[in-house]
């Protein structure tokens, strides 16, 4: 049997990894990409747990995690393209609107 | 307890409150009407309470009445309450009287102005507070009073404010008048601590019976006489009143000559136990005011400002009452302060009627030959003339001589001297006055000669029964020589002030013969130098050019003053307040928002308007939550 | 046997998302992502979730990506872009990141010392979460139907040809 802890660490390592993509990647696209990789790692962990403490209640959040993260990425990309429209541009460090 | 004492006061408060308040809504003939009723209302119960005084039984102690108790604080219980003595009498006669009469003049004399309202409102305010000051039966209320003239002057003096002069004038009046009050609190607390109460009757008994240190009481009697010498501005006090003539004349008239300046002299006839029990304070009242006297007559002698040769003349007279009180003539110079009050008071308002007619001018130099002009004005002001200059049985005459031979028999020959060379001096500088403003050639401009109009009645009646009054004052108090019983006044004062000794008749009659030669002299002098020969006084100008500049320059005192106190202390509190004021304190305020500013704009630096940076935060928030938590449960 | 299937889908998953932090073409990004999707549906599997497999596969590695790819072809960067050029910004990052990781680690093995492998669970089949879902999570499940729907209209509303609308 697979110990849930090595599930868990992957999680882990997948979450630092998406947030070195997160810091590391310079436009709105990518940087949201990098996004959807943690929450897939968060998911990953509610499962490990999930077989770890015989739960079921931890699978049916992973439902709610992809159902909530697929709203957001579609309205995540519609702003995305608003923004690509609006400034012809989506490299974060144009979009510093809310500066001061 | 005749508490109906209380209305004298308080008629006129209420009128003041009223005009104060509302004064610009009513009509002016409402507001004149009002404030010279509440006055003439004063007057008529001073009337009553003089008539209630007579014709009580001698010995009898005085009217008081006490409204309430108003400081009540350990061993220092102090009252609210006014009593009513034949020396309170008198004054509110005075000021009630001549007040009234001043106050039908100023309907006329200020008749065009703006703040009408305003003007009697003040008047009345500090008639109420004159007679607190007379009436107070304890020394606490006296003071309160005592401020409140000083307040009302202020607020008189500078009532054009608009006028810089003005301003400055009223303000200079004040602050002098402080330094005098400063000494009469210090003054007012030690005699209160040593006599345990601050009644009159408790202070003028312990000073009697002999229960006051000497050297305490010399010490207290200084310190109060220090206030007297700043509200009856005495030498070196003196500074203010020359400068209040920028107040309006009616002003200059009431409280500057017939009531707030003699407050001083009331004060000391007042303390009189006090005054007599210490034998240095009495030498010393006698020479301030004697010094005075001559100083400031000498002054008056080259003044070119009609106000202003009035002006240096009641300091001069007021020194003449201080030697009565230092001689311990208290009667006499309480007799001096009631003609005066008559003579001085119509001198101003015919002065006053002079400029009105002469559409504001006050220089003397621009008048002359008004006496056909102003043919009613003009036989009011020589009668003053004559009063004020001691010229024989008119009421100065009188009451001069009955200082002067306080003096001479009390042995003061010194003090005797002095004031007979005032008397030379005044009768020169008053004809002065009269020859140039009334007789010779008319040197008024073109435009204002053209409009010269007599005043209308509203302003000559008060000045013609002032004019009866001076002429006719002195009967009142006829010395010795004329018979046992002739002293009405003196006799009337002495359960209060003492009796006086009469010298021997021989004396007495020398001593008229020499101030009746003294006052003749004076004014041939005058004759001679300003209808005779006019060119003279330029040539002694000329030939002694030194005096005459220090005279004209009024000893340059105004200006040492300015040196060694003024503009020190003005450069001081500018000093400290650039370099602690805006530096420290202003500088602590606006380095508080500063940093507050700086602190905020440092923050907001954090907000850079990119995600990376705040996920940034983010991350090591979530980082640094993580590591605690994991160190925590360790 | 199940260790190899575990290292070999754990190695291709980081392996990818790696490969997505170094490269700079976006469809290639988006590509790597969908095989990383991919093995993590294969690693759910291996967790005795197979619902959760097949939703991941179907909807995360499919769905998902297809609408990310969609996007970036509408946004059509010709050239890609570079990674991060400040310094500070990667030096923290990579640090905080370690960091993260690290703290993570150490979270897991504190939990986990000494647990043994678990047993199958009971009731952890598809039925087992339906019946889960339509009971004890009705009201989280209707509310995830509506935020669905809102979604859709949020995005179509968002997403409209310009002009047809916009004032400014």
């Amino acid at each position: 049997m697979i110990p849930a802890a090595a599930f868990l660490a992957v999680a882990a390592t997948l979450f630092a990894l998406g947030v070195l993509a997160f810091f590391v990647k310079r436009d709105l696209l990518t940087q949201f990409l990098a996004v959807e990789v943690m929450l897939n790692a968060a998911n990953l962990a509610f499962l490990a747990l999930a077989k770890a403490s015989l739960k079921a209640e931890a699978q049916a959040m992973v439902i709610f995690v992809l159902t909530v993260a697929a709203a957001e990425a579609v309205v995540g990309l519609a702003i995305v393209l608003l923004v690509f429209r609006r400034r012809k541009t989506i490299r974060t460090e144009d979009l510093s609107g809310l500066k001061g | 307890m005749a508490r109906g004492l209380w209305l004298i006061p308080l008629l006129p408060a209420l009128s003041s409150a009223v005009l104060l308040l509302f004064g610009s809504r009513p009509s002016r003939r409402w507001v004149s009407l009002q404030a010279c009723l509440a006055v003439l209302a004063s007057f008529g119960l001073s009337v009553a309470a003089l008539a209630r005084l007579l014709g009580a039984a001698e010995g009898a102690a005085p009217l008081s009445g006490k409204l309430f108790t108003w400081v009540a604080s350990g061993s220092l219980s102090a009252a609210a309450s006014l009593a009513l003595d034949p020396l309170a009498a008198v004054m509110i006669l005075i000021v009630t009287g001549v007040g009234f009469l001043i106050h039908v003049y100023s309907a006329g004399y200020m008749a065009g102005d703006r703040d009408y309202g305003r003007y009697f409102g003040l008047l009345n305010l500090f008639t109420f507070f004159m007679l607190v000051l007379v009436m107070a039966s304890n020394i606490v209320l006296m003071f309160v009073g005592w401020e409140g003239v000083g307040l009302c002057s202020y607020l008189l003096i500078g009532f054009w404010f608009e006028r810089p002069a003005a301003a400055r004038a009223g303000m200079k009046a004040f602050i002098v008048t402080r330094v005098g009050d400063a000494a009469f609190i210090l003054g007012l607390l030690a005699l209160v601590a040593a006599v345990g109460g601050p009644e009159f009757a408790r202070i003028n008994a312990a000073a009697a019976a002999g229960r006051l240190a000497p050297g305490l009481a010399t010490l207290v009697a200084v310190l109060l006489f220090a206030g007297a010498v700043g509200k009856s501005a005495q030498v070196p006090l003196h500074v203010w009143l020359p400068d209040a003539m920028e107040g309006p004349t009616p002003v200059s008239a009431l409280i500057h000559a017939a009531t707030m300046v003699t407050a001083g002299v009331y004060m000391v006839a007042r303390l009189n136990g006090l005054y007599s029990a210490s034998a240095a304070a009495g030498p010393l009242v006698a020479s301030v005011g004697a010094g005075t006297a001559v100083f400031a007559a000498s002054l008056a002698l080259v003044q070119t400002d009609i106000k202003k040769v009035l002006a240096y003349s009641t300091i001069s007279q007021l020194g003449y009452m201080f030697i009565g009180c230092g001689v311990g003539a208290y009667g006499a110079a309480i007799f001096h302060l009631v003609t005066h009050a008559f003579f001085k008071g119509l001198l101003f308002l015919a002065a006053g009627s002079v400029i009105h007619a002469l559409s504001g001018e006050q220089d003397i130099r621009k008048m002359g030959g008004l006496r056909r002009r102003l043919p009613r004005t003009f036989p009011a002001f020589f009668v003053a003339a004559l009063a004020i200059s001691g010229i024989p049985f008119l009421s100065g005459f009188f009451s001069k001589d009955a200082i002067l031979t306080s003096a001479y028999s009390g042995g003061h020959v010194a003090v005797w001297l002095l004031g007979l060379l005032t008397a030379v001096m005044t009768a020169f500088y008053m004809f002065r006055l009269v020859f140039l403003t009334f007789f010779g050639e008319e040197r008024t401009d073109a435009e204002v000669r053209r409009h010269i109009h007599e005043s209308p009645p509203v302003m000559t009646v008060p000045m013609a029964v002032l004019a009866v009054l001076s002429a006719l004052g002195g009967l009142i108090g006829l010395p010795a020589v004329f018979g046992e019983r002739a002293d009405l006044l003196g006799r009337f004062l002495s359960p209060v002030l003492g009796a006086a000794k009469a010298p021997p008749a021989a004396v007495e009659w020398n001593l008229i013969l020499v101030s009746t030669a003294a006052t003749a002299g004076g004014l041939f002098l005058a004759y001679l130098f300003y209808l005779r020969y006019p060119g003279t006084p330029a040539r002694l100008a000329a030939r002694w050019p030194f005096l005459y500049r220090t005279l004209v320059g009024k000893y340059y005192v105004d200006e040492f003053y300015g040196a060694v106190f003024v503009r020190p202390l003005l450069r001081g509190s500018e000093f400290v307040y650039v370099s602690f004021d805006l530096a420290v304190i202003d500088g602590a305020l606006n380095g508080t928002a500063a940093a507050a500013q700086a602190a905020g704009r440092g923050v907001s630096r954090l907000q850079t308007g990119r995600i990376k940076d705040y996920a940034l935060a983010f991350l090591l928030g979530a980082v640094l939550f993580l590591g605690f938590i994991l160190a925590w449960k360790a | 046997m199940a260790w190899v299937l575990f290292g070999i889908l754990s190695f291709l998953c980081l392996g990818a998302v790696a490969a997505m932090i170094v490269s700079s073409n976006q469809a290639h990004n988006a590509l790597l992502l969908v095989l990383a999707f991919a093995c993590l549906g294969g690693l759910f599997g291996l967790l005795d979730a197979p619902f959760a497999a097949a939703v991941q596969v179907i909807i995360y590695a499919g769905a998902i990506m297809i609408l990310f790819l969609f996007a970036i072809m509408m946004v059509d960067l010709k050239a890609g872009l570079p990674p991060e050029r400040r310094r500070y910004v990667l030096v923290l990052a990579g640090l905080l990141g370690a960091v993260l990781l690290a703290e993570l680690l150490i979270v897991i093995r504190r939990a986990f010392l000494g647990a043994g492998g678990p047993g199958p669970a009971d009731g952890q089949g598809p039925a087992g979460i339906g019946h889960l879902l339509f009971t004890r999570y009705l009201y989280p499940f209707e509310i995830t139907s509506l935020l669905l729907v809102a979604a859709l209209v949020g995005a179509m509303a968002l997403a409209d040809k310009p002009g047809r609308k916009e004032a400014s």
